[in-house]
Formats: C-alpha cells, structure tokens, sequence
C-alpha cells in the first residue's frame, strides 16, 4: 500500500490524548464520523479540520492517542480524510482502535518532519520518503496482527471472513 | 531470568487455556464485559455489522448510563433511548440513570472477582486491578466482538513492578501516592505493561483507596494495574459478589521488566498541574492557586471514604463564598449509605452542590462546565485542556482532603492543617 500526502503538525507535539482528537462536547452527542470529523483537534487547533485535504498524514511526537478510550477518535480522523497518523509511539488504546476501523498507524522517528513537507508512505517495505527534503525514513515494523486487520479491512472484515480471529501465519 | 510468571501472564494463560508469556498473542475468554453511554452506541453499531444476534451470555456484558447522565440535550438522550431499546432487544443487564459510575457499580454488583479477565469500553476499565481482576479498557469494537463472541485477543504484555513502602502520613491518601508514581513514570512510562502494585503500603490501604490506585494506572500508559488479593480484598470480593473467587498471585521469579520503588513514609499532598496527569507537585508548589469550582467524585474518588474524608476536613464550615463544590457519589448505593451516616446534609449545609450519581462534570458534557479562565480543583483522573467543557479553563487533580481544604480557603490548600 502506497499513500501520498502532506504532514500536519499540532501545537502540541507529544501526548496527544483523544480528548483533543475529539473532545467530550461533540463525542457524547454526535453519532455521525462525517460531523465529528469537522471538530477534530478544535482544543489545540482552531479551524485544523476544515484546512485538512484527503490524504493529509497527522504527525506528531509519543504517546499520541493516550487517555480516553473513545473509537470515536481514529474514527474522526479517518472521516476527516487523513491517510495515517504518523507517530513515534502510540498509546495502546488508541492504537488497537486504528488498526480495528482501518486507519494505518506509523510509528517512526517524526522530527525532522515539517508541515507541509510532502510524504510517499511504502508500508510494506516501511519506508518514508520525505519528497520536500528528499530524506528516507524508516517506520517501525508493523506487528503482524494489525497488518492482518488492516489487509482484512479492519477487525470487523476479518471476523466476519474467518469466523473468529484467524492469525496463525 | 525466572521461569514464573506474573499476574498477567497466569490470568492469560488460564483465559487462553494455553502457556502464555510475554510478548504472545493470546485469543482469550472473557469473564464479563461492559459499556458506558460515550462508547456503547458504537458497540451496538459494531455488534449489527457483526450480524450478531445475541450476547454470548447475557450476564456477563452490561451497559451503564453514567458519563452524561440525565441526559443535558438531545443527542445524548438519542443515545440514551438507543441503549435502552438495545438492552431489552438482546436481553442484557442496563444501569440507567442514577445508578452510578461503571467502575464502581461493576464491582459493587458483584459482576467481577478476583482472576477474571475483564474488558470494557472506558479505559478506566483498569480500576478492578485492585480486587486482582486482568481488566483493561478497549474500543467499542473490540467490545462489540467480545459481546458477540466471549472472546478477544490480547498481546500478553511485560510486567512492571511497583513496591510502595512505608507508613503513609497524615493528610496524605492513596490519590497522591498515585499521583506521586505517575509523575516519576511519565503519562507513557508504562504503555502497554501491566502494572503490579505491591508493598507495605498497599496492604495498609482500604479496598476503596486501592482501587483509586489501580484507577490511575492507564493514565501512564497501562493496560493494568494489579494488586495481589490478601485478605481485605477477599472479604470485599465475598461481601459484594456470590461468585467464587481465584485469587492469582506472581510467582517468586516471575520475569519483570522493571521493579520500581517508592518509600511513601515523607509524601506530602501532591497535586496534578493543568494540562497533564504527570505535571505533579507538592502542595507547596500549587499553594493559593486561587481556583473557582471544587469538584468531588467520579470513578477515582467518590467512593464512602472520599465523602467521609472531605466531611472530616469541612466539618460545619462554609464553604468559601466564591467557590462552587459540586459532590457527585459514585453510585446509589454510596450516595444512600452517606444520606444515613448525616454525611450529604453536612456537604449541603456546607455549601456543596450534590448531583446525583454518576460522573458529573469529569467529562465535559454537563452539571459544572467551568467559564473561560475559571480554575478547577478536581479529584477525577484527567486534566486534560478542554476535559471538562472548556478549553480555556485550568484543571488540578488532587485528593478529596485537598479539594476540601480548598473548597474551604477559595484557593489550593493544605488539607493538613484541617485534620
């Protein structure tokens, strides 16, 4: 799988909790990802969503995800069209969630990215090529349950086609 | 390196009904599974495109209605209503309003004891490690597919072991021992390991103060934080639930991958900073931050002990004229048992404000939305910006005894000086 996009930063780089992915004031309330997804980011970035294109990679430092376990979370960002979060660690929770719905999680070493700088994402040869700063990274292997779910189509697909989880190799 | 086996390793291996350690994946059964008002709307969306019919047990899930609860505007009641109808369709057990916060209903009903293998939709799922339950909080659709099947898989995670020493002093309770750890690991220095809290201190502590502990423990990172069950846990275990517990303890060489120690015996009240858990301090370090709302309760501290504590720092005081306490029990049962002991009169002629049980205003939606600017003394679990309704407001996290003394002064106080 190939993805192409541009990175988005965050005026808070580590500890990324799901509250600020998507606060309280709309999860409790809203059911539909689409409407969820214009609020993504809104307590540590006014209007993020609305400057968001389809394929945008959402970067930042560890820990990203931590705190509440809300699906509604990776389900926003994944409805807001972002292709991957690209992170240097993720908090369980969260990633379990991503994995689960079919949002990639890339986890790998994100500082020398910039905004803007444009990204080719190789997830199978897990490889990054920054194209702004013509640099080549590479992402921590993915464990091969999440690349399971993910070619499933996510945790439901994969339940459903094998009657229960199936991931001996 | 040993060849025994922590907590989590004995607890997945008999769900497994395989030899597990960790670093495997284990597909497990699981003892019972629950979901609060935030996440179970999802659930039951995941459960349809499952085309799942029917729980694998009906006893063992339950859904509670306790995050926004009664419901403060329409699309909560829509999820609210959805619930209702869900839970009767499938025939399954439902707490509806009033009841209580799930982390505190779902032991207090019995539905858990010691050795089982516990999932939920709410990341404070974790509180149970206190009676020795492997529970851990996970998505809606992981909990749809543990509904649908009894089963999930898990990733069987290293251990961390945490020993805390020493005589606990005055004024300092088991929320700032917490608080305390969490600053030394980090809000990541534990992700994805099992915690096994263990020492003199724990042994001293109730079951109530233990399982603000456990409570705490996904906030660095944690899939669980364990406790052994000695005798006190046992008792509360038989006295709550009909069901036999299976009491698992570590082995001697049980393999860690790292034993931290803490000596408690010189602790002082800690409070958490805004806007992270682990940004603590002494008291000293937060001392007269004047602060606007006091809040009492949620599932970390609002439990008996916690009201009977903030009533022992208050005594007949008033409150101070500028501050509003607002008192949330953590379930009916507490909320009746502090009617009886005089305990709500004395916070109400105090000057608080007692909703009833549930989470309150801990997750924003309702019952104590701060203003711009207002500041926020809080026993809850997360001061995340925005947590509470209002980005621009300020949250510190701290024991009951110091939201009390503070609550007091109309600024953060020692509660030291008041007991």
């Amino acid at each position: 799988m190939i993805l192409k996009g541009r990175v988005r930063r965050l005026s808070v780089n580590d500890n990324i909790n799901t509250d600020y992915v998507i606060s309280g004031r709309y999860k409790f309330k809203i059911q539909d990802p689409k409407e969820l997804a214009k609020h993504i980011f809104e307590d540590i970035a006014e209007d993020f969503s609305s400057k968001i294109k389809k394929g945008d990679f959402i970067v930042a430092g560890d820990n990203f995800g931590c705190g509440s376990s809300r699906e509604q979370a990776p389900m926003a960002i994944k409805a807001a069209g972002v292709g991957a979060v690209i992170a240097k660690g993720f908090a369980r929770i969260f990633y379990r969630n991503s994995f689960n719905i079919g949002l990639p999680l890339l986890e790998c070493d994100t500082d020398s990215m910039s905004e803007g700088d444009s990204l080719e994402v190789n997830i199978e040869k897990g490889i990054i090529i920054n194209k702004t700063q013509n640099v080549e990274l590479h992402i921590k292997s993915i464990p091969y349950v999440m690349r399971k779910l993910l070619k499933d189509d996510g945790v439901i697909e994969h339940f459903k086609k094998h009657g229960g989880f199936k991931f001996e190799t | 390196m040993g060849k025994g086996k922590t907590i989590a390793e004995k607890i997945l291996s008999s769900h497994a009904k395989k030899d597990v350690r960790a670093g495997d994946i284990a597909i497990c059964d699981v003892d019972f599974c629950l979901g609060q008002d935030g996440t179970s709307s999802i659930i039951i969306d995941s459960f349809r495109k499952l085309k799942a019919k029917r729980a694998f047990n009906k006893k063992k899930f339950s859904m509670i209605i306790d995050h926004s609860a009664p419901s403060p505007n329409l699309g909560v009641s829509a999820i609210h209503r959805k619930m209702r109808a869900f839970a009767k369709e499938i025939g399954v057990g439902l707490y509806d309003i009033g009841e209580g916060v799930c982390h505190q209903l779902v032991p207090e009903e019995g539905k858990v004891v010691c050795g089982d293998l516990v999932l939920g939709a709410d990341s404070h799922t974790c509180t149970y490690g206190a009676i020795n339950v492997l529970s851990t909080g996970v998505g809606s659709t992981d909990l749809a597919i543990t509904v649908a099947s009894g089963k999930n898989w898990f990733l069987v995670p290293e251990t961390i072991k945490v020993v805390i020493d020493g005589r606990i002093p005055k004024g300092v309770y088991s929320k700032d021992i917490i608080l305390h750890i969490i600053n030394a690991f980090g809000a990541d220095g534990c992700t994805y390991k099992s915690v096994e809290f263990t020492g003199k201190t724990i042994k001293e502590l109730s079951v109530d103060a233990r399982f603000t502990i456990s409570n705490m423990a996904v906030e660095m990172g944690a899939k669980c934080g364990l406790m052994e069950a000695d005798k006190k846990a046992l008792d509360w275990v038989r006295r709550h639930s009909k069901r036999r517990p299976r009491p698992v303890s570590a082995d001697k060489d049980a393999r860690y991958a790292k034993v931290r120690r803490f000596d408690i015996s010189r602790l002082a009240p800690q409070v958490a900073h805004p806007h992270t858990v682990d940004n603590v301090t002494d008291i000293q370090g937060a001392k007269n931050i004047k602060i606007d709302q006091a809040y009492l309760g949620t599932c970390t501290n609002g439990r008996l002990q916690d009201l009977r504590i903030a009533g022992k720092v208050l005594r007949k005081r008033k409150i101070n004229k500028d501050v509003k306490f607002i008192v949330a029990p953590a379930s009916k049962k507490i909320f009746l048992e502090a009617v009886k002991e005089g305990l709500i009169t004395q916070l109400v002629n105090c000057g608080c404000t007692v909703l009833s049980p549930g989470c309150g205003p801990c997750v924003g939606t309702h019952c104590g939305v701060p203003a711009d600017n207002e500041v926020v003394i809080s026993t809850a679990n997360r001061n995340f910006k925005g947590r509470m309704g209002n980005p621009k407001s300020f949250i510190y996290l701290a024991s009951p005894a110091t939201v009390a003394a503070s609550a007091l002064e109309g600024k953060i106080a020692d509660p030291r000086k008041y007991l």
